[in-house]
């Protein structure tokens, strides 16, 4: 049976809808990730599953009970905050306690799942410091500690790791992982970072205006988006206009000068979405689009490129392989499978 | 050491001059020439005598007179604070937890009464319950709730509301300044962990507003023992305080050294309580705030 079920989930404030109809399924033990730019209703949707938003309509199950009828205090559910929210006057250990203390927890057993908690997030010497005098990473593992000592039934994470810098966020995210591995509770997490959303979830929503715009494994919305926002909004994409026309009976896109098949059906005028580190340079082909190299930038283990073209500035990525690649200025032919292409209606900018 | 080094080190000493030499000349020294005022003699007929003598003292610490004057300062000003905590406190929550236009509405009629002079505001409560006439009094006699007029001029009681009312304010606004340093997000955090709305008040936020109270009360703890307009209009001679004493001996009795020694103590006594409990708040959060 599903674990959470979230059914035509709506909320509105005044005429706007902040989330609009939205329908989600959650199996025990599953990480997933409402992924989508600021004011897309993510953060909306978890608040009305921690309770501190009121629905306008829709209904939240909770292992086949209405999670609307519990009050918030009574959910028991874990949320780590974006600020973490730590209670500044009780020091680490205090603050992990909490939560037990309001379960009635014996004494002798509550200090011992608090310091199993704090060793687990890997704060075991730091259980008497206060909040202000430990660092943003530090307070992070508390809040982290704090959610999960009381065993909850689903972790909320409200963009934990926004407010720690690059390299900290990459360790965090895999150690978030593993202990949510380790633990095997339920988690859902809010972000606006495509890269921390597919590195930690076994799926993904990816949001738009309060709407649902695709549920699906990382790799699978990755490569299959399902529309051009989806493409542009994890990873980068390059947006071309192209014209679908019929040639012996198959669907032709025509790009420029170039021309593909396509694989889907169409017609009349779309929008085609393409990978940068799908498009590979090539000096004749039928598939193929001419442009000139405005920009060349050596990153390291790969190219990236700005080619002009006919259908505007394309970004491509190219490994780097140890072989000549064309020099600014050079004329180019950018080809890529048919497969590659994302097709959506004409007038759908995907870009953000 | 070069000219430029000099010069810097001058510079806040010249900085700081005018508003320096304007400390020590109006503050510094009569606060020096009151406390050797103190020591002077006194009598009907010979007037003030510049000699250095302990007379005053002696007849302060003496005289039981002084000791109930001294007693009911510290009593009233300890009942003004812990009123104004025990109203001011919560009724800084509720103004902060309330959606505008509503929170600017109530925040000028709490801060509002600062507008208008202490002397109004107090003449406001004694026509409001002074003897038979006060407002109040003559409605409830008159209904019959009561059969004598509530005591309240030349009572302690009185001299105790209106004061709280005059420094709620203080109060308010420094609670106030602490709620807004608050994460709006913790009381959230205490509430999904399964404490009721009553526990995160007591477990979550008084104690992060705390400073807030305790500063608040020493600002009403300092005003209300150096008070001296309501207490005047309320007390009378009748029911006096230090700070109506001091200017009773000044002007009335023309006995200055007395009345120097009297607002001399105070003065110490004052700053003895505030330093110590500052010194208390500090420690006690210390740990937490810095």
């Amino acid at each position: 049976m599903s674990f959470l079920v979230l059914e035509g989930l709506t909320k509105r404030f005044g005429d706007q809808a902040a989330v609009d109809s939205l329908d989600l399924v959650v199996e025990q033990g599953e990480f997933v990730s409402l992924l989508g730019p600021s004011g897309c209703g993510k953060t909306t949707t978890l608040q009305m599953i921690a309770g501190f938003v009121e629905p306008t309509s829709g209904s939240i199950l909770l292992d086949g009970r209405d999670l609307l009828a519990i009050k918030p205090s009574q959910r028991g559910l874990g949320i780590v905050f974006q600020s973490y929210a730590l209670f500044p006057h009780m020091t680490a250990a205090e603050n992990v306690a909490f939560g037990l203390e309001m379960q009635g927890v014996p004494r002798a057993e509550r200090s011992q799942r608090v310091s199993e908690t704090l060793a687990l997030v890997g704060l075991a010497a730091l259980a008497d410091r206060y909040p202000r005098r430990m660092s943003g990473g530090q307070q992070q593992r508390v809040a982290l500690a704090r959610a999960l000592v009381i065993r909850p039934r689903i972790l909320l994470l409200d963009e934990p790791l926004s407010n720690l810098d690059a390299k900290l966020r990459e360790e965090m995210q895999i150690e978030l992982r593993q202990i949510q591995r380790t633990v095997g509770t339920t988690t859902i997490l809010v972000t606006h970072d495509q890269a921390e959303a597919m590195a930690l979830s076994d799926r993904i929503v990816v949001m738009n205006k309060g709407r649902v715009e695709q549920i699906g494994r990382p790799h699978e919305a990755y490569e299959k988006p399902a529309s051009a926002f989806v493409a542009g909004f994890l990873g980068k994409t390059n947006v071309l206009p192209a014209a679908v026309e019929q040639r012996n009976g198959a669907a032709v896109a025509s790009i420029g000068d170039g021309s593909w098949p396509l694989p889907a059906e169409a017609s009349g005028r779309v929008t085609v979405s393409v990978r940068p580190e799908k498009i590979a340079f090539i000096d004749q082909a039928d598939c193929s689009l001419a442009g000139t190299v405005r920009t060349r930038i050596f990153q390291g283990n790969h190219w990236l490129y700005q080619i002009d073209t006919a259908c505007g500035l394309v970004t491509v990525i190219r490994q780097n392989a140890g072989e000549m690649m064309p020099a600014e200025g050079a004329a180019v032919r950018l080809t890529w499978r048919p497969q590659d292409m994302t097709v959506s209606p004409a007038g759908q900018d995907g870009r953000i | 050491m070069t000219a430029v080094a000099v010069s810097r080190g001058w510079t806040p000493w010249l900085l700081a001059g005018p508003a320096l030499l304007l400390f020590v000349g109006i503050v510094l020294v009569p606060l020096a020439m009151t406390v050797l005022l103190s020591f002077h003699d006194w009598g009907q007929y010979k007037g003030i005598e510049p000699v250095l003598i302990l007379k005053n003292w002696r007849e302060i610490i003496d005289d039981s007179y002084f000791h109930e004057m001294f007693a009911r300062t510290l009593r009233i000003s300890v009942l003004v604070t812990l009123i104004a905590a025990l109203l001011g406190a919560p009724e800084a929550y509720i103004l902060n937890r309330m959606k505008n236009p509503w929170k600017g509405i109530f925040l000028l009629v709490i801060l509002g009464p600062l507008l208008i002079s202490v002397v109004a505001r107090t003449l406001g409560w004694a026509l409001l319950f002074g003897g038979e006439t006060g407002v109040v009094n003559k409605a409830l006699l008159e209904l019959g709730v009561i059969e004598a007029p509530l005591p309240f001029m030349f009572t302690e009681t009185g001299i105790v509301v209106a004061l709280s009312h005059v420094l709620m304010p203080f109060m308010v606004l420094s609670v106030w300044a602490a709620l807004q340093r608050l994460d709006p997000q913790v009381e959230n955090a205490a509430t999904a962990l399964g404490a009721s709305h009553f526990t995160v008040l007591r477990r979550i936020v008084l104690p992060q507003v705390m400073p807030g109270v305790l500063s608040g009360g020493i600002i009403v703890f300092a005003l209300a023992a150096s008070a001296f307009a309501t207490p005047a209009i309320i007390g009378g001679r009748r029911l006096k305080v230090a700070a109506t004493l001091a200017y009773d001996e000044f002007l009335n009795t023309l006995n200055w050294p007395l009345g120097a020694a009297v607002a001399v103590l105070l003065l110490v006594a004052l700053i003895v309580i505030i330093v110590g409990c500052n010194r208390l708040v500090e420690r006690r959060y210390a740990q937490v705030f810095q």
